[in-house]
C-alpha cells in the first residue's frame, strides 16, 4: 500500500478507488487461484455454468478446490457438503472476531457482508476495522471487487482450460502466502500477539503433519488464542 | 454425476459455507461481550493467519522441508523484509512472487 508515501492523496481518494487499492493484493491472488479452480473444475466434469455458479454462490477458495477434487473422485454429495462445512468452519471465528466492530450496521448489511467473508477479505477487514475504518461503501467495495476477481479468474480458467494448465513458472501461486505474510505482520501488535502467532503456526503444522487434513487451522487457532488469553491473565496477575 | 445433482450439491455447499460466516456477526454485533471474550477474539486474526500460513511455508508438500529446494520457505524471508521495511502490501506480494519465479527458474 502506498499510504505511507502518499498521505495527502489518501484523503481525497474516493471510497471505491481506495477499495480497489486495498483489494489489489487479493485480486493478484484470486485471479490465478480462481483460474486454477476453473481449469480443474472443467477437468472434473463440472459444466461451465456449474463451475461459475460455485464461484458466485459458495465463494470459498480452498473449499472449492477440494470440492472439485472430490467431484473428480466421484465422492457422494453428502461427503462434499460435509467436507465443505469442516473446511469453512474457521469462518465462524473470523465472523465472531469482526462482530464487535460492526455494531452500527443493519442486519441486512451484516447478512450481505458475511456472504463475502473469506480468509483474505477477513484479514484485510480485521486490519481496517481495528483502525476504525468501517465505512460500508468502502467495505462492500473491497468485497465485491474481491469476488469479481475470483469469478473473473474462474471464467478465464474455464476459457483457457484446454490451453494452459500451469501458473507456476511466474510464481502466481505465491500471491496468497505473500499476502498472508504482509497481513500477519500488520497484526503483530504486541509480544503476546507474536506468541499467539508462533504457537498457532507451529500447532497447525504439527496437527497437519499428524494427519488432521481439514481441521488443523481451526484447532490450532482456538488453542493458540486461548493460550494468549491465559498468558495475558498470568502476566496481569504477576504485575499487579 | 449429472449436472443437476452437481448443482444441488453446490447449493448445499453454499448453505454450510454461509451459515458459519453469518451467524456470529448477526448474533454478536449488537451485544456487549465480556472483556475476556473480546480479548480472546482479538487474538483470532493473528492466530488464524499464522495457522494458515506456516504449514504452507515449512511443509508445502505436506512434509517438513527446510532444504534449499523449498522455495516457498526462503521466498518468505525477502517478502517479510520488504513488507517490514516499506510497509507496502503490493511490494511484498510482488517480491514474493518474483522470488518464487526466479527460484523455480534456477532450481528446476
Amino acid at each position: 500500500m502506498n499510504s505511507a508515501t502518499l498521505p495527502a492523496a489518501n484523503r481525497t481518494e474516493s471510497p471505491l478507488a481506495s477499495a480497489f487499492r486495498q483489494a489489489l493484493p487479493i485480486i493478484l491472488g484470486y485471479v490465478p487461484v480462481g483460474f486454477a479452480y476453473g481449469v480443474l473444475a472443467q477437468k472434473s466434469g463440472l459444466s461451465g455454468i456449474n463451475t461459475v455458479l460455485m464461484s458466485v454462490l459458495v465463494f470459498a477458495g480452498s473449499a472449492q478446490l477440494i470440492a472439485v477434487g472430490l467431484f473428480a473422485a466421484a465422492a457422494s454429495p453428502l461427503t462434499i457438503v460435509a467436507t465443505t462445512f469442516i473446511v469453512n468452519l474457521r469462518h465462524l471465528l473470523m465472523s465472531a472476531a469482526l462482530a464487535p466492530y460492526l455494531r452500527k450496521w443493519s442486519k441486512p448489511q451484516l447478512a450481505l457482508f458475511s456472504y463475502e467473508m473469506t480468509d483474505e477479505t477477513f484479514a484485510l477487514h480485521a486490519g481496517r476495522f481495528a483502525k476504525g475504518e468501517t465505512a460500508p461503501l468502502e467495505t462492500f467495495g473491497i468485497n465485491v471487487i474481491a469476488q469479481s476477481a475470483w469469478v473473473g479468474g474462474t471464467v478465464l480458467g474455464l476459457a483457457a482450460s484446454t490451453l494452459i494448465t500451469d501458473v507456476k513458472p511466474i510464481g502466481l501461486d505465491y500471491a496468497l502466502p505473500a499476502m498472508f505474510i504482509a497481513l500477519l505482520l500488520g497484526q503483530l501488535k504486541s509480544r503476546l500477539h507474536l506468541l499467539v502467532a508462533v504457537t498457532a503456526g507451529a500447532l497447525s503444522t504439527v496437527l497437519m503433519l499428524a494427519g488432521l487434513s481439514q481441521s488443523h487451522v481451526l484447532a490450532a487457532t482456538i488453542l493458540a488464542a486461548t493460550l494468549g488469553l491465559g498468558a495475558h491473565a498470568w502476566t496481569k496477575r504477576r504485575s499487579s | 454425476m449429472d449436472q443437476e445433482t452437481i448443482f444441488l450439491t453446490i447449493l448445499g455447499m453454499m448453505a454450510v459455507t454461509y451459515i458459519p460466516r453469518a451467524l456470529p456477526v448477526l448474533a454478536l454485533a449488537r451485544r456487549t461481550l465480556p472483556e475476556p471474550v473480546i480479548r480472546w477474539l482479538g487474538f483470532i486474526p493473528v492466530a488464524v493467519l499464522a495457522a494458515m500460513l506456516l504449514p504452507s511455508l515449512v511443509a508445502p508438500e505436506k512434509a517438513l522441508d527446510f532444504s534449499f529446494r523449498n522455495i516457498f520457505l526462503w521466498a518468505a524471508v525477502p517478502t517479510f523484509l520488504v513488507c517490514w521495511k516499506t510497509r507496502s502490501f503490493v511490494g511484498a506480494v510482488v517480491t514474493g512472487m518474483g522470488c518464487v519465479a526466479l527460484g523455480r527458474l534456477f532450481l528446476t
